[in-house]
């Protein structure tokens, strides 16, 4: 596997509109990351809308070891409004919103019908606890193993530690970066600024091993192998409200991540995740950020 | 309803078109995606691929838990002020109400299959065994957990004195009540290492008083490595046996024969 951020001069780079600023293609993503990349897009799909399956079975969080029934952190349910029409209802710590169409209440096959998640947003669609199950563990066996690995040979091939842990330079150059981002200027260099870095880090080291460790201590046996796991989260129902909440801020990252590819140039990013093959300016826009390749 | 008519009635700015074709376009991917693995769902190799993982799952487990790790053990503080009942809470069958009606005097457990010495206990008799109290989370596959005191005779000290022969692979556990008023009766198995864990007990007492018909009196199954419907409430009859085959749907329990999994430690 060639190193991922060396650049190699492509022959299609010497098309370069007079007067444009130059660029050239450089290789970006390894293979690995690439196939890890889209197995992770279709694995995440699966757990999640999987997992609102799962969670349609109790509609609601707790904090702590057992569920305090009477007040839970976050319920989703259906009630009747004094109007007498039906409504969807999501409490949040003691606050009522009415979510009536989407959650709590909403379109099951041309029926209003109770359901925390919508129909559109499960997996399988129909109430079915059991394939959520099934759809879920399938998922997060080819999930988990995979995310290992790569924290692994992130965190032990050095150039992999380059190309994900932000420099000083990198550091200090974020409140400029996130003023560039904020007038949609972006750079296309080699390496990922700091914004970019952070993120990365945050996602790959706080989020997914939360959204696992989290998830394992759902499972009675892990349980009894690993008290201290649950301990750590504070307990059963505390674990499950964060593996809920983790789940939420992914699909933050998500839309965020989404937005930013499409709005950053969405061809040359796609390119880059599909071939490995990136286009970058060839001049550092104003010779503050150091290179590394 | 009303409410989707009135928004029909007033016509949509121009961006608000483009957003709903582009929101359509988005459903439309997301709703053949979801086709798609709903009818995967339905299909005999996916199914078969999908007990491959609880294969693995099961596996794993066993591995990484020990036999005799023991499931946490809590504070008497700690105990939830009602234990949630579910499924079967109050069986109607003629033979239960008498039951109910004189105490269980009269109610016997049996103790049968492949075993060296068959036995018929009364719930005195089970009562005066040694007995083993825990306090522990019972956590249900819907997602929610309670905790509980429970008072009984461990599994293992009366697999002791029933004898297994050889041949025996799984305990199984057969209930009085035919569950949501259907036609068949709730039963549950245990795997031989599952059956002899020093916490798998014929619980008689919850919180320190006899096991309320909700609960599953007048003795019910606590495996505390499992998830709840493992637990099974109103047990008349432990049966070990080889295989499933000859048990109802064959897949080892109740909910099992529903489509769940029979190894429920996850």
């Amino acid at each position: 596997m060639s190193e991922s951020v060396k650049a190699t001069i492509d022959s299609d780079s010497t098309g370069n509109v007079p007067g444009a600023p130059a660029t050239r293609v450089i290789k970006r993503h390894t293979l690995a990351t690439r196939l890890w990349h889209w197995t992770n897009l279709v694995c995440l799909i699966v757990l999640l809308m999987s997992g609102l399956q799962i969670f349609n079975a109790h509609p609601a969080l707790y904090w702590g070891e057992q569920s305090d029934f009477a007040n839970p952190f976050i319920a989703i349910h259906a009630r009747t409004a004094e109007d007498g029409e039906r409504m969807g209802v999501v409490r949040i710590a003691g606050q009522a919103f009415d979510t009536t169409g989407v959650l709590g209440l909403s379109d099951d096959n041309g029926q209003l019908r109770e359901r925390a998640f919508p129909r559109w947003a499960t997996l399988p669609g129909d109430k079915w606890l059991t394939m959520g199950r099934n759809w879920h563990f399938l998922a997060a066996w080819i999930f988990v193993p995979l995310v290992v690995a790569y924290l692994l040979y992130t965190l032990l091939v050095p150039q992999r530690r380059r190309a994900l842990f932000p420099t000083w330079v990198q550091l200090k150059n974020i409140p400029r970066t996130l003023l560039d981002h904020a007038r949609l200027r972006f750079h296309h260099e080699a390496d990922y600024n700091g914004i970019q870095k952070l993120t990365y880090l945050l996602v790959l080291f706080g989020l997914l091993p939360v959204m696992i460790l989290s998830g394992l201590t759902m499972a009675p046996s892990v349980n009894a192998a690993w008290p201290w796991l649950t301990e750590l989260f504070g307990g059963r129902q505390s674990a499950r409200t964060f593996h809920f909440l983790c789940a939420t801020a992914l699909i933050g990252f998500f839309i965020v991540h989404i937005a930013l590819v499409l709005v950053s140039g969405v061809f040359n990013n796609l390119r880059s995740m599909v071939s490995g093959r990136y286009r970058i300016q060839v001049e550092a826009h104003d010779g503050s950020e150091p290179r590394h390749d | 309803m009303t409410d989707s008519n009135t928004r029909l009635s007033t016509s949509p700015a121009p961006d608000r078109a483009r957003r709903r074709l582009l929101g359509g376009l988005c459903a439309l991917g997301a709703g053949t995606f979801l086709t798609g693995c709903d009818r995967l769902s339905e299909s005999a190799p996916v199914r078969a691929a999908l007990s491959n993982v609880e294969q693995l799952s099961y596996k794993a487990q066993r591995l990484i838990a020990s036999r005799q790790a023991l499931a946490k053990e809590f504070d008497e503080s700690q105990i939830a002020p009602v234990f949630r009942p579910n499924g079967t809470t109050n069986p109607q069958e003629d033979y239960y109400r008498a039951w109910v009606e004189n105490g269980f005097a009269d109610w016997r457990l049996t103790i049968d299959g492949l075993v060296e010495e068959p036995m018929t206990l009364s719930l005195l008799a089970l009562r005066e065994m040694a007995s083993r109290t825990q306090i522990t989370r019972h956590d249900c596959v819907e997602g929610w957990s309670c905790i509980g005191q429970w008072t009984g005779v461990p599994l293992a000290d009366l697999l002791d004195r029933v004898r297994p022969a050889d041949t025996a692979r799984f305990v199984v556990f057969h209930c009085a009540d035919h569950t949501y008023g259907g036609s068949d009766l709730y039963y549950e198995s245990l795997d031989m290492i599952e059956a002899y864990h020093p916490q798998t007990l014929l619980a008689y007492d919850l919180n320190g008083e006899p096991l309320p018909v909700a609960n599953g009196a007048p003795i019910r199954l606590r495996a505390e490595r499992q998830l709840g419907y493992k637990q099974a409430k109103y047990v008349m009859r432990v049966e070990l046996v080889e295989s499933f085959k000859q048990l109802h749907g064959g897949k080892g329990g109740y909910w099992e024969d529903r489509g769940y999994d029979w190894w429920a430690g996850i």
